[in-house]
């Protein structure tokens, strides 16, 4: 096996085994960035210098005996988590320059773990897309199929892992955009319960949904990078101030006698036939494995993404206001311009078309005469999606479903029709209104060879029954073990 | 028509951006789209329904009122567009 192939936990065995340091597996990803990345396009920014100092130091911890759980492992990080010292786009070119002054505290604790930090993923602008294609440096490619998107907004994340260039990494996930680009490209990816992970020093959208969680190739993988990043931070008052399980002991519980929802607003007209077929078999298969399979339904389904794209303009509109040209960023300052001109100028030149678009949205969703009719209603209905789900955890232990309507879409397929666009997260956001954690999990290839995930969904602070169902269903197939054709 | 080119410019001029006649017209037909679909909340009865802005019961989070280090000078300045070291400098506002 090639050593970009190993998982997480497989790299910390040999690193543990003395069987390969940190150095020659920093080297070997560093090599597969050479050999894919021109296809790929998963970095915006690389740094192999300082990630072969810091895999020299993680060498030398190990060998004095001070390693964290995650020393020597090299992987990149999406673009919007601040990287003190290396530069922090966030994907956009308002930010074009912007090195940050501090790491973000997730960021810290994975340095403190001792991970070896390669560089910075690409990702849709401010997070904001599906498709990684409103990246202000232009879109990555799926690793799978280099025609198709590898999903967005952590699509350069997926693409990574999935190519071999990250062996872990950290995405964000504001309406499925950790689980988006995870099932797109054939690897896991988990949103936790927002909340669980700290904001701090992750660049804003919208943020009563935004939520950082890990992307990997196994559910393992995924136990081990959450117990690293979760936890309480001061620093971020919506952190949530409650203890960390022990992840990693939740794998082996299994789905005997577990119940897991169905809704039907999951299986609708529009569901590719493809992804039906692969959610249903992964279904029977953890049915198979003892779990009890329950018709649930969520009823507000389809208003929640009315909602969510509502709620997350308005946010991010606020959010954004501080793309100002004074502080930090982006300033375009012509000669004899006035203070307001500057604002004009930089906002305009520095912001893409969806982003413009986003904030627009928000503005007047927010702005006088309007607010009730949408930001105000849109609240309301997010109670009921709130509702639905408590319902239906009062049945289930989680909901199983498809993550995406379709397999990935190919590039400039959507980018003119932005409903279209929005349409592909609308099994994925209503979690994001309910803060929920959730989860995509590989589960087969479409005909065309692209990746289908399963989503799994669970109770506020579920996190190890998402962790339990994912593994059971992981260790009875072998998608996880498929590698893209690169 | 949801929104008008004249609500559009309103609203552009709110958010401090600056509309191309290409863009705000572009901005124009997507937004009415966009806004069209989003008409699908009216036909809920929410009436007596509380907003959810926050899905966690979260309460104030409260800390003491103790003055500690901050950013420096140097670092918090060290992006800025223009400086003098100790302030960020900006066109000239009157």
């Amino acid at each position: 096996m090639e050593l970009h192939d190993l998982t997480l936990i497989q790299a910390l065995e040999m690193l543990d085994k003395k069987e390969v340091s940190s150095v020659e597996l920093t080297r070997a990803l560093l090599e597969r960035m050479e050999a894919t990345e021109d296809r790929v396009r998963a970095y915006l920014t690389t740094i192999p210098e300082l990630a072969l100092e810091q895999a020299e130091a993680a060498d030398q911890a190990r060998a004095q005996g001070g390693a964290g759980p995650l020393c020597g492992v090299p992987a990149g990080l999406k673009d919007v988590l601040c990287t003190q010292g290396v530069r922090t786009t966030c994907g956009s070119k308002i930010l074009e320059n912007f090195v940050p002054p501090f790491d973000a505290f997730l960021v810290a604790r994975l340095k403190d773990a001792g991970m070896v930090l390669l560089g910075k993923h690409n990702m849709d602008e401010f997070a904001m897309g599906s498709s990684t294609e409103n990246s202000g440096f232009g879109p990555s490619h799926n690793p799978w199929d280099p025609n198709a998107i590898p999903g967005g907004s952590s699509g350069g994340t997926a693409a990574s892992v999935a190519s071999g260039t990250s062996l872990f990494s950290v995405g964000t996930d504001t309406g499925g955009s950790i689980r988006q680009p995870a099932s797109h490209c054939g690897v896991v990816g988990m949103k936790p319960t927002y909340g669980r992970v700290s904001r701090f020093g992750l660049v804003a959208f919208a943020s009563s949904l935004d939520q950082a969680g890990p992307i990997t190739r196994t559910v393992a993988d995924a136990a081990v990078v959450l117990g690293v990043i979760a936890g309480y931070d001061p620093a971020d008052s919506t952190s949530a101030p409650r203890p960390v399980p022990d992840y990693a002991a939740a794998l082996g519980r299994g789905v005997k006698g577990l119940k897991l929802g169905v809704p039907k607003e999951f299986f609708i007209e529009g569901l590719d036939s493809e992804v039906e077929a692969a959610v249903k078999q992964a279904m029977a298969v953890l049915e198979g494995l003892g779990a009890e399979l329950v018709p649930v339904s969520l009823p507000h389904t389809d208003y929640a993404l009315a909602a969510y794209y509502i709620i997350a303009p308005a946010e991010a509109s606020s959010n954004l206001a501080r793309y100002d040209g004074v502080k930090y960023g982006m300033s375009v300052r012509h000669e004899g311009a006035d203070l307001m001109d500057m604002y004009l100028d930089t906002r305009s030149t520095g912001f893409g078309d969806e982003v413009i678009r986003r904030v627009m949205l928000g503005t007047y969703a927010l702005s006088a005469g309007y607010y009730d009719a949408y930001y105000g209603k849109a609240g309301q209905v997010r109670t009921l999606v709130r509702r639905d789900f408590d319902q239906a955890f009062e049945q289930v232990d989680a909901i199983v479903g498809p993550v995406t309507p379709t397999p990935a879409f190919g590039i400039g397929q959507k980018v003119d029709d932005p409903l279209q666009m929005y349409l592909s997260d609308v099994f994925t956001l209503s979690t994001n209104l309910a803060g929920l954690p959730g989860m995509s999990v590989p589960c087969g290839l479409s005909t065309a060879g692209l990746p289908i995930g399963l989503q799994i969904i669970a109770p506020h602070f579920s996190e190890e029954t998402l962790l339990a169902v994912g593994q059971a269903y992981e260790q009875a197939t072998d998608h996880h073990l498929q590698r893209p054709p690169l | 028509m949801k929104i008008s080119a004249e609500e559009v410019a309103h609203v552009a001029a709110l958010a401090r951006l600056r509309l191309s006649d290409q863009m705000s017209a572009k901005l124009t037909e997507q937004l009415n789209d966009i806004l069209t679909a989003m008409d699908k909340l009216a036909e809920l009865d929410t009436s007596g329904v509380a907003s959810t802005n926050h899905a966690l019961e979260l309460t104030g989070a409260m800390r003491p009122d103790e003055a500690r280090p901050g950013l420096d000078h140097e670092r918090a300045l060290a992006n800025a567009p223009e400086s003098d070291g100790q302030s960020f400098i900006v066109p000239k506002v009157i």
